[in-house]
C-alpha cells in the first residue's frame, strides 16, 4: 500500500479544479485519477462555447477550459492517472485504484489518503419505449464523445429525443459532422433549452417536434425505423397520430444522474433529489461528506453544469489543504467565502434557482446525519 | 405511459429481465429495487444496474404507487468496476 495526502476521483472540471486549489495551498501528493483515456471529463468532448458571467469564461469552449486546467494541474505538480478507476473505498480512507500501465497491462493499486475527493460526475438516463435496446440508440452525450473525441460517426439519420440544451447542442454538432438530424422530439409541450440554441437547429431545416414521443425503434441488426406519436395533456399516446420516420441512430437526451456507486459503497449517507438527478450525498458547506475526510463535489452532488462542478471542486480543495495545515483558517474562510459567492451567482436566474432550493435542501439534510 | 410498458420490454439489458418479470416480482412482494433485484437479478449483471435501475424505480413508482425514494437504490460491493482476477490478486503484493 502506497500513501497521499489527497487522492481524487475524476478528472473532470470538479476533480481538476480540486487538485489545483489543494497544491496550490501547498499540498504535496495530490493524485487525480480517471477511468477515461484522457483527463477532462467532459469539457473535451464541449467544443461550443459556454454561457454565463465572464468570471466564468462565458465565451470560452469547453475544450479550452480543459486544457487550461491541465496545464494549471501540471504546473502545481498534481499527479494524474488516466485509465484507472477507482473500485473500491474502505475504512480509514483506503481507496482501490486499477491503475492502467503504459504496458496495457492493469494493476490494482490501494492507497492511504489523507483526504479523498469523489468527482465521478454524473451518467446518462435511458428512455423506455418498444426496441430502446436496438444498436444504434444512445445517449446524446455518447454521440457526442463519439463525434468530438473521437472522430467517429454514429450513423448517418438521427432522431434526437429530448430538447434540452444538451439535445439542441448535440443535434447541432451532429449536423456538424456530417449526420442528417431528421427530427428532434420532445415531449412537452415546449422547448425545454435556450432558445438560441434551438434557434439554430431550426434554422438548419431540423423539425421539432413538441408534445411527441417515440413509442417504438424497429430494426433487425440496428435501429432502421422510428415511430413517434403526439402526447396528449396527460402524457398518453394519441392512438392514429403515429409517423414512421427513417433513422439509424436514435440519441437519447433525457437528463443524467450523480454517478454513486463510491458514494454507496462506503456508506456515505445520501438524500433524494430529484431536481439533482436521483441520490446525492449529503454534504456541508466545505462539501465534506458524512465520512470524515471525504469529500464529494461536481456533478456526483447533483446533476448541474462544468462551472458549478468547478467551484465545488475549489471548495473541497482549499476545504482539505486547511484541514491538512496548508492555510490558516483565516485565509481558507477567505477564500471559500469567494467561491460561495460565484456559486451563489451561478444557481440564479430560471434555469440556476431550481438548483440553489435542491443545494440549500442537500446542505440543510447534513446536521441530522451523525458525524 | 402503459404502452410504454409493454411486459416483453427489456429493461435490464445484462441479465435480459423484463418489464412482466419485474411486475411479476412486484406481485410477489418486491417493494424497492432491491427486492426486485433479489428475485430477477436485474441489476446484478456486468453494468450494476447503471443503466436499469432508473427505470426499475420508476416500475417500482408506478406498479406501487410509492416515491423514487421509497423505491430506494441497490446496494453496492467492491469492486465497483469489473477488474479481472488476475489483476485483483496482483493487489495483493505489497
Amino acid at each position: 500500500m502506497i500513501s497521499k495526502e489527497i487522492v481524487i476521483a475524476g478528472a473532470g472540471p470538479a476533480g481538476l479544479a480540486a487538485a489545483i486549489e489543494a497544491a496550490k495551498a501547498g499540498a504535496k501528493e495530490v493524485l487525480v485519477v480517471d477511468l477515461n483515456l484522457k483527463p477532462g471529463g467532459q469539457l473535451f468532448k464541449q467544443i461550443h462555447k459556454f454561457f454565463g458571467s465572464s468570471a466564468h469564461r462565458s465565451g470560452t469552449r469547453g475544450i479550452d477550459i480543459g486544457n487550461q486546467l491541465l496545464t494549471e494541474a501540471k504546473e502545481y505538480g498534481v499527479e494524474i492517472w488516466v485509465n484507472s478507476a477507482a473500485v473500491g473505498l474502505f475504512h480509514d480512507r483506503i481507496i482501490s485504484i486499477e491503475k492502467g500501465l503504459d504496458s496495457g497491462e492493469k494493476e490494482l493499486v490501494n492507497i492511504q489518503a489523507q483526504k479523498i475527493i469523489l468527482a465521478t460526475g454524473a451518467s446518462e438516463n435511458v428512455v423506455r419505449f418498444k426496441g430502446w435496446t436496438l444498436p444504434g440508440i444512445m445517449g446524446a452525450g455518447a454521440a457526442q464523445t463519439m463525434i468530438n473525441v473521437n472522430r467517429v460517426k454514429p450513423g448517418n439519420k438521427v432522431v434526437m429525443l429530448g430538447s434540452g440544451n444538451v439535445g439542441l447542442i448535440v443535434s447541432y454538432q451532429l449536423m456538424q459532422a456530417g449526420c442528417d438530424v431528421v427530427a428532434l422530439i420532445e415531449a412537452a409541450p415546449k422547448i425545454g433549452g435556450y432558445g438560441v440554441h434551438a434557434a439554430k437547429i431550426r434554422r438548419a431545416g431540423v423539425p421539432i417536434y413538441t408534445s411527441h414521443t417515440i413509442i417504438e425503434a424497429k430494426g433487425t441488426e440496428r435501429v432502421s425505423e422510428v415511430v413517434i406519436a403526439e402526447l396528449d395533456r396527460s402524457w398518453n399516446p394519441i392512438p392514429g397520430t403515429e409517423k414512421v420516420l427513417e433513422a439509424d441512430v436514435v440519441t437519447l437526451a433525457a437528463g443524467l444522474k450523480p454517478i454513486s456507486d463510491l458514494v454507496r459503497l462506503h456508506d456515505l449517507k445520501c438524500v433524494y433529489n430529484a431536481a439533482f438527478g436521483g441520490w446525492v450525498p449529503k454534504h456541508d458547506r466545505n462539501m465534506e461528506s458524512t465520512q470524515p475526510g471525504i469529500y464529494v463535489v461536481g456533478d456526483t452532488t447533483g446533476v448541474e453544469e462544468a462551472n458549478t462542478a468547478l467551484e465545488e471542486g475549489r471548495l473541497a480543495g482549499v476545504a482539505a489543504a486547511e484541514r491538512l495545515g496548508y492555510l490558516t483558517q483565516t485565509d481558507a474562510s477567505a477564500l471559500k467565502d469567494d467561491i460561495w459567492e460565484r456559486l451563489d451567482g451561478l444557481r440564479m436566474g430560471p434555469f440556476g434557482e431550481k438548483r440553489m432550493v435542491a443545494k440549500n435542501q442537500i446542505l440543510a439534510a447534513f446536521p441530522e446525519c451523525a458525524k | 405511459m402503459d404502452s410504454k410498458f409493454d411486459d416483453d420490454m427489456l429493461v435490464c439489458r445484462c441479465e435480459e429481465v423484463t418489464v412482466g418479470e419485474i411486475k411479476e416480482a412486484i406481485a410477489q412482494g418486491a417493494r424497492d429495487v432491491v427486492g426486485v433485484k433479489r428475485r430477477t437479478r436485474a441489476g446484478m449483471g456486468l453494468c450494476q444496474g447503471r443503466t436499469c435501475e432508473k427505470m426499475v424505480q420508476q416500475i417500482l413508482c408506478q406498479e406501487l404507487g410509492i416515491s423514487p425514494e421509497e423505491a430506494g437504490c441497490s446496494s453496492i460491493r467492491p469492486p465497483a468496476r469489473p477488474i479481472t482476477f488476475g489483476t485483483l490478486a496482483g493487489g495483493m503484493k505489497e
